[in-house]
């Protein structure tokens, strides 16, 4: 049974993976007050970009940086259309996830080798391993935490230092406040374009690297839609994170406990057709979104940076 | 001169011919102003005269197309409010600038370097801030929550925002607009304490009182022009106000004393819960009547917009009745409301009392455009609408190029008129007027409280919610006081003073309660 528990945690961690680094990066982009519903393109490009560089280079480290650029330069389009131009920000979301969603597919059928009529599906490249740690993986399920790969374990680091920066740092305060109430910031002397931008970008990047780590670690390779609407489930693990970046795994986890249940289902073989439980996640998301907007109701607490969603403009009159 | 005095940076400061335009305003027309080291200036002026684009210019928010400032005689360049704090210029805006999810110390060290490098130095800026505090005489809790706070408290943690910075021009973009008279009281020496010491302060407001009570100087701004600059001492506040004006003023209303009718409007043991479900509204009791004006005087945010939501049915109501000339309209739907005789004139004139973007002939016919003259069965009545709207235009003065132009576009005061002539010209039983001034320059306020006043006068009941006590003096007969959605007391306007007022708005019992 713990045996049983411990291998469903070890799936849990590596599926919740890809949803932390994205909901950190989402969360950082929302407290600037920046709505960023291109995740699901920026993560399938992610995906994309950096397992075609795995395969062809077999070098991992230039893998995560493609991921990284090309969730940078999407995400900077983003900001682009949305603090520069001040664009509606759902909109400009949309046809981010449009494009990378329709791009990321476009590359998958080219980039790949000639012998494979240029199709990146079924090739495999250089990949992130579980290493597994001597010792502290005997632990009864929390061992789990410690049959990760390299990706999982930066997160050890990565959502303790995100929470810090985010309260206990004055760029986090600086953020806080421009997504609370950019006017104020403003007046501040804080720079609330380039704060926007800065952390759209960051926020762009990590989300990107989610996408790296599906093709790269998770599954590993490249498959057409391998993000399965992931983006769009990180949209409300933010909101049930509440913006705090050291309640994102929480979310991770449920979402990737889900995953590894209906995983370990399937596998066994089991009476509830295989379309139900794939729908779990889905389902999961709106129930999560119903209890968390009644908790905030309850506690009258609202978690939502205030500016959220809405451009910024000084010379207004 | 004392040390702390002469070791200000800013000795003098002037803005020369100051010149800012939006698409189709000219905001400052070669503005002229100038502040020394311990003299509080006040910037004089009615609504869109120029004053808060002047400041915003001087603060760094806006870039003037011409003109320019110099400190202690040096030409000074600020591009940002960044420029101006390092120059030594503080603002402190009439729409607080604190994010009211941080504490008074994040707030106050937002945007500033810290001692601790990247990381922030939270108790030794708390620290500071009570020192601060204590020198100025600024009470404020360091770790509290800014939501948490009083309006007054809040302007505290404003001007100590700017004092941190090291600021020793202050500008007060209409301090006083949000205070109790006695928050007043509070605020004044505290400025004086400030000038003693070196600082230079620029006081904003169109409220005679205060220039009086405050300033050393006065800069008078009329149209976006500076149109006089005089010694403070040397004038009557009726000057001034003509001055500001540009003509000669009514000193009083024609009011007449009239025997007050049957009674119209009953609010009883009213109760209702805030956005947040938090009680707005406690108990609320009173009677207006026929020919009478009731006014509701209170500090911002006790329960008023509740109370008139509530009354007119777009705002739910958890306990008590309201009943309009004897019919119980609680619970009621907004249209079974209207129907039973309640005329509104909401505080936010933009948005609940007009839809912006909808011509003014669509605005007049909002309420009654389902039934007969304005109707004929389903379908509109276009030459009896077009009839009908520009009778009330005309009445009304309402000024616009034509009857198809979108409200959005019309003047502050221009909406309130419309909205006056269409909730008049239905002659209601009640009328609830809320803040229907605010906001509006001096003409378009003395044409408000005159249709007010002729409505009192043809029997009608008025229900008028002000933050304004001039207001309330001038044209109500009864004044009730709000405070955390109860109803303090009410008294006949003969018996109220502003000091008596003042501290019921604050909280204070009338008659002494307990020991």
């Amino acid at each position: 049974m713990i045996d049983l528990l411990t291998s469903i945690f070890v799936i849990t961690l590596r599926a919740g993976t890809s949803l932390t680094y994205a909901t950190v990066g989402e969360i950082y982009t929302e407290r600037s007050g920046i709505l960023n519903l291109g995740l699901e393109g920026m993560m399938l490009m992610g995906a994309v970009t950096s397992f075609a560089t795995s395969y062809y280079t077999h070098n991992l480290a230039l893998s995560l940086l493609a991921a990284i650029l090309v969730g940078a330069i999407l995400a900077a389009t983003h900001a682009f259309l949305t603090v520069t131009m001040r664009a509606n920000q759902v909109v400009s979301g949309l046809s981010i996830t449009l494009f990378g969603s329709g791009l990321a597919s476009f590359l998958g059928e080219r980039l790949g080798p000639a012998s494979n009529n240029y199709n990146l599906v079924g090739m495999t490249g250089s990949r992130f391993s579980p290493i597994v740690i001597p010792g502290l993986s005997q632990i009864p399920v929390l061992g789990a935490m410690f049959e990760q790969d390299i990706l999982t374990y930066a997160l050890y680091l990565l959502v303790p230092l995100a929470w810090f920066y985010l309260y206990k740092t004055r760029n986090g305060l600086n953020l806080r406040a421009v997504g609370e109430s950019p006017q104020t910031a403003d007046a501040m002397g804080i720079d609330v374009v380039k704060t926007r931008y800065l952390y759209t970008i960051l926020g762009g990047m990590l989300v990107s690297l989610g996408g790296a780590h599906l093709s790269l670690a998770y599954a590993p390779g490249w498959a057409e839609n391998i993000t399965g609407g992931r983006g769009w489930i990180v949209i409300a693990l933010v909101i049930f994170a509440m913006w705090d970046p050291a309640r994102a795994p929480l979310g991770a986890i449920l979402f990737g406990g889900i995953n590894a249940i209906q995983f370990r289902l399937q596998a066994g073989g089991t009476d509830i057709p295989a379309s139900y439980l794939n729908m779990a996640p889905y389902l999961a998301t709106i129930l999560v979104l119903i209890a968390t907007t009644w908790w905030e109701n309850l506690s009258h607490r609202v978690g939502a940076p205030a500016a959220l969603g809405l451009a910024y403009m000084r010379e207004e009159k | 001169m004392s040390l702390a005095e002469s070791s200000r940076r800013i000795q003098k400061l002037e803005m020369r011919g100051i010149v800012k335009t939006f698409p189709g305003v000219l905001a400052n027309d070669h503005v002229n102003i100038e502040v020394h080291a311990g003299e509080v200036l006040a910037l004089l002026g009615e609504n869109g005269a120029g004053k808060s684009t002047l400041m915003k210019v001087l603060y760094g928010l806006y870039r003037p197309d011409a003109g320019e400032i110099l400190i202690n005689d040096q030409q000074v360049q600020i591009a940002s409010p960044s420029d101006a704090i390092a120059l030594g210029i503080g603002m402190v805006h009439q729409h607080f600038m604190l994010v009211p999810t941080l504490t008074v110390v994040e707030n106050v060290v937002l945007g500033l370097p810290s001692s601790r490098g990247m990381f922030l130095d939270l108790d030794v800026a708390a620290a500071r801030i009570t020192d601060l505090s204590k020198k100025y005489g600024l009470r404020v809790d360091p770790w509290a929550y800014v939501w948490q706070l009083s309006v007054g408290e809040q302007q505290r943690v404003e001007i100590l925002k700017v004092l941190y910075r090291g600021a020793d021009l202050l500008i007060l973009d209409e301090p006083t607009a949000v205070l109790t008279p006695q928050e007043v009281d509070e605020l004044f020496p505290t400025l004086r304490d400030m000038t003693q010491m070196g600082h230079s302060i620029i006081f904003i407001t169109h409220k005679m009182r205060e220039v009086m009570a405050i300033s050393h100087r006065v800069t008078v701004l009329r149209n976006g022009r500076s149109v006089a600059t005089v010694a403070t001492q040397d004038h009557t506040p009726r000057e001034l106000a003509q001055m500001m004006v540009g003509r000669e003023l009514l000193e009083q209303y024609d009011k007449t004393p009239r025997e007050p009718g049957k009674v119209a409007l009953q609010v009883e043991n009213l109760s209702a819960l805030d956005e947040k479900g938090l009680p707005a509204l406690r108990g609320i009791s009173f009677e207006v009547r026929r020919g009478e004006i009731l006014g509701v005087a209170g500090v911002s945010g006790n329960g008023q917009r509740q109370l008139a939501d509530a009354i007119a049915g777009l705002h739910p109501v958890t306990g008590g009745r309201i009943l309009i000339a004897g019919q119980d309209v609680t619970h009621k739907l907004p249209s079974q409301i209207i129907r039973a005789g309640l005329g509104y004139i909401p505080e936010d004139r933009l948005h609940t009392g007009s839809i912006p973007a909808f011509s003014i002939t669509e605005n007049v016919i909002l309420k009654d455009n389902d039934r007969p003259p304005l109707a004929k069965g389903p379908f509109l009545d276009f030459a009896e609408i077009e009839r009908y709207s520009q009778r009330l235009v005309q009445e009304f003065d309402v000024k616009t190029p034509d009857l198809e132009t979108p409200v959005r576009t019309l003047s502050g005061g221009n909406i309130q008129k419309l909205i006056l002539a269409r909730e008049i010209s239905r002659e209601p039983v009640v009328l609830i007027a809320a803040q229907p001034t605010r906001g509006l320059d001096i003409g378009a306020t003395e044409y408000v409280h005159q249709r007010l006043l002729e409505q009192r006068d043809a029997g009608r009941a008025i229900l008028l919610i002000s933050e304004e006590l001039d207001e309330i003096f001038k044209i109500a007969d009864r004044v009730a006081v709000i405070y955390e959605g109860q109803i303090m007391d009410i008294l006949p306007i003969a018996e109220a003073t502003p000091e008596k007022l003042g501290l019921l708005m604050a909280g204070v019992a009338a008659s002494p309660v307990g020991a």
